[in-house]
């Protein structure tokens, strides 16, 4: 509880005081009911300010999400929850006894499929089968990736996720990440039982106390999987990590948590568990527009005729702010909104990622990786504290306060999926960006631009699944031989390999959204419009600042040049012949 | 060569008939309101060259975005002094002096190359019903017919494209628009570098530019034409 105090947070300062008053005042239950909160907090881990074992749990102190904060139930006075829950899927059977609905609306989704058909290129996509830059692919290493399934007991890719209801998982989204926490090697379950990791014995959670805890998702709770993909805190996606739980105006205007505190579900805001704004199908250039071609004025009505279903549902910067969110009554918002039909609004709004103070990496080269030191693996650390080797995982980079890699995007991308043919002498396009200057659906977006070396098969020019996680003799982290873990992956989904591994760069393209800087830090024109800036590399539109007509330049330089010089020969002769007078 | 005074015209059978008397008086050839809009035109246009190849990346004094501000704004004024000045200059009657007149374009011409160099006085003798020579008709009209509304016209949409863009993606269309505006620019550039030289060929080096700042200016009148100005608009001479 005490490290409420350190945030700055002064109505928990307060409480925290009165809290210090109390128990020393006070009798042997308060003790009581503090040392429960001791134990939470020596675990290193802070309730929310809406968990139950917090007794000024006050719904105004939650998150802005999509529905208005404070309900009309008060779900620890259920006794239904206050069983003593021994597994996830107990619970959930609880959860669903009222919420009759929630596991089929759930089992509709991508959280739960893994898996969506891009309706444009035909693809099919998700985790389930796509490979990233980062660890690579889910199938034969399930019950660490699946991890963060929002569900319980999916262990074999190969497999659609368990179709039981009470497979869902309720708590890892609705409950106080401080009491629920899925472990990283359970195929989505928490622990049952005390267990052994890093060397410390790690307690499984109080599953009735989480259950009795459930509110609408906090950004703990998405975060506890978005922030911590491809294997630690900030890795992926440079835009989300857990600077954003508590994050200032600086870091990010909406979410801040001493202003609007926005939940991701303010903006990701749909029903029936379906939340708009994934990665695979973006919306590169938001409409205002509902799909009879009526113009939406206002934020409220937009959110009305997407509920209505008369618009798409929309994670969009426009959803609240219009197409044309600068002030219009002066020149220079006249100025910048002229820029909303190429230029994405997080173009100039996020300068930066990874801004939290927690990195993200912008490097991983799996080529280097099973070297050991005497028969052992080792890891060596950057002077900032990130390793810069792993003998599991080979080397890396991070970086913070990354400036981000623009583009021309439509909202479409191309994945080089398992069976794609690659050309190993170019860099390899992950997820290829779609869109272009003219085809009138694009505009120039920031992304984070992972770097990596990947294995390959070397004979059939296509990238391979790797096996990495297990305690058996082929896993990459446990044995360190890539002759076995290649081949055991593509064994285990069936698919060819011809024993020639080889390692190609690749490019992944993350989309950066989040961490909305506060406006006096969004993008100055002249770090676009200006030479070699940022914006160096995008073609097929004239920028003032940074293009010209190299001909008419220079004929008009030439012009102004020959000018000058005519007139100063011309007051050179009048000198010389000053003198001279004759009569007309 | 012809002689300029033997040409035909009202001015200049006005000034043979007068030959044997001239009078040099001061004159008020510039108004008060034109030289309002002489000056202010004059800083206007230094104003947008300035802000107006910072935006293009020539120079680099002052921010992108401030230059963006000034041009915009000053663009907005110069625009309508323009079309403020064309109403003056019609319901005054002024446009009569920038009507270009091929007579005695070639001799004025051949002065300043040749004749100013031997000592000649100028070919071109100022008249109240023309107080311009052929040459500044001809380049006074030049920029106020073709390269003022190609300026403008260019940068109006230059700076409203997205009103006829649209989301259309429509990037070669908004190029030729630049072009056409900077063309206009190196144009406009160019007559301001001229006309700068050419005020300082006067009888002084300062002798147009004080005209331009008091309206008045030597003149040989007519006898008639003193005689006019002395009984019906007394403050126009000195």
């Amino acid at each position: 509880m005490a490290n409420f105090a350190s945030k700055g947070r002064r109505p928990h300062i307060k409480a925290l005081r009165g809290l210090v008053m109390a128990v020393s005042a006070l009798s042997f239950v308060s003790l009581l009911s503090l040392s429960n909160i001791e134990a939470l907090a020596a675990s290193g881990q802070e309730t929310l300010p809406h968990s139950p074992v917090n007794a000024d749990a006050k719904a105004s102190a939650l998150q802005l999400s999509g529905k208005p904060a404070g309900g009309t139930a008060d779900h620890s006075k259920f006794e239904i929850l206050q069983q003593d829950f021994k597994s996830g899927p107990e619970v959930t059977k609880a959860c669903l006894s009222c919420h009759t609905e929630a596991a089929d609306q759930v089992q509709h989704t991508l959280h739960w499929k893994w898996e969506t058909k891009n309706e444009a290129t035909g693809q099919t996509l998700g985790k389930r089968t796509v490979i990233n830059s980062f660890c690579g692919n889910v199938a034969s290493n399930e019950p660490r990736c699946t991890s963060c399934h929002a569900g319980y007991g999916w262990e074999d890719m190969r497999q659609p996720p368990p179709s039981d209801p009470e497979a869902v998982d309720c708590l890892v989204c609705h409950a106080d990440t401080a009491l629920y926490k899925k472990f990283p090697t359970k195929a989505g379950h928490p622990l049952y039982e005390p267990t052994p990791w890093n060397g410390k014995i790690v307690q499984p959670p109080n599953l009735s106390m989480a259950a009795q805890s459930v509110t609408n998702p906090q950004r703990e709770n998405c975060g506890s999987c978005h922030y911590y993909g491809g294997g630690g805190d900030g890795v992926k996606h440079g835009d989300l990590d857990s600077s954003l739980n508590h994050p200032d105006a600086a870091l990010d205007v909406h979410m801040n948590a001493d202003g609007l505190n926005m939940a991701c579900t303010a903006c990701h805001s749909g029903s029936g568990h379906q939340w708009p704004g994934s990665r695979y199908s973006t919306e590169a250039k938001p409409t205002t527009i509902t799909n009879d071609g009526e113009e939406t004025k206002t934020a409220k009505i937009r959110s009305l005729d997407q509920h209505a279903g008369l618009m798409e549902p929309s994670a969009s910067c426009e959803s609240c702010h219009s197409a044309r969110p600068h002030d219009g009554n002066d020149i220079m918002g006249i100025k910048l909104n002229d820029h909303t039909d190429t230029v994405a609004c997080q173009t100039c709004h996020v300068p930066e990622f990874a801004r939290g103070g927690v990195a993200t990496k912008t490097l991983w080269d799996w080529s280097t990786a099973g070297k050991l030191k005497d028969g052992k693996p080792y890891k060596v650390m950057d002077e900032h504290g990130h390793p810069s080797y792993m003998s599991e995982k080979g080397d890396f980079e991070y970086a913070e306060n990354v400036q981000p890699f623009y583009s021309w995007f439509n909202g479409e991308t191309t994945w080089t999926l398992l069976d794609d043919t690659i050309d190993p002498t170019k860099v390899v396009e992950i997820n290829a960006l779609g869109g272009s200057a003219t085809d009138g659906k694009s505009r120039i977006w920031p992304f984070k631009r992972m770097h990596s070396r990947q294995p390959y098969d070397k004979a059939n020019n296509q990238l391979v699944y790797n096996h990495v996680f297990g305690k058996d003799d082929t896993a990459l982290w446990t044995n360190f031989d890539w002759d076995k873990s290649v081949p055991a992956a593509m064994e285990f989904i069936g698919k060819d390999f011809s024993g020639e591994l080889g390692f190609v760069d690749t490019y992944m393209y993350w989309p950066i959204t989040h961490m909305v800087a506060p406006k006096e830090q969004a993008v100055r024109c002249t770090e676009c419009h200006a030479k070699e800036g940022r914006l160096d590399g995008i073609t097929g539109i004239y920028m003032p600042g940074r293009d010209n007509f190299k001909w008419l330049d220079w004929i008009g330089y030439a012009a102004f040049g020959l000018t000058l010089l005519g007139v100063l020969i011309h007051a050179l002769l009048r000198i010389i012949f000053r003198n001279r007078k004759t009569q007309a | 060569m012809t002689d300029i005074s033997s040409a035909s015209g009202p001015a200049a059978s006005k000034a043979k008939e007068a030959k044997s008397k001239v009078f040099h008086r001061k004159v008020k050839n510039y108004s008060r309101y034109e030289r309002f809009w002489h000056w202010s035109q004059a800083i206007l246009i230094f104003v947008l060259a300035f802000s107006g190849f910072t935006v293009h990346g020539t120079i680099r004094f002052i921010p992108f975005h401030s230059a963006v501000m000034m041009h915009d704004i000053a663009a907005f004024v110069l625009i309508f002094l323009w079309l403020f000045t064309a109403f003056w200059t019609f319901t005054t009657g002024q446009w009569r002096h920038f009507v270009p007149t091929n007579a005695g374009l070639w001799e004025v011409i051949m002065h300043y190359l040749v004749g100013m160099m031997r000592g000649q006085p100028h070919p071109y003798k100022r008249t109240l019903s023309r107080k311009q020579n052929p040459l500044q008709s001809f380049a006074y009209f030049s920029i106020m017919t073709l390269v003022g509304p190609l300026l403008w016209l260019s940068g109006l949409a230059y700076m409203f494209y997205s009103f006829w863009a649209g989301n259309s993606g429509n990037h070669e269309i908004f190029s030729l628009v630049v072009l056409l505006h900077l063309i206009g620019a190196f144009l406009m550039v160019a007559f301001v570098i001229g006309h700068i030289y050419m005020v300082t060929t006067g009888k002084t080096l300062i002798h147009y530019t004080k005209a331009m700042i008091t309206g008045f200016e030597d003149m040989e009148l007519t006898e008639a034409e003193v005689t006019y100005l002395e009984a019906h608009e007394p403050d126009r001479i000195k």
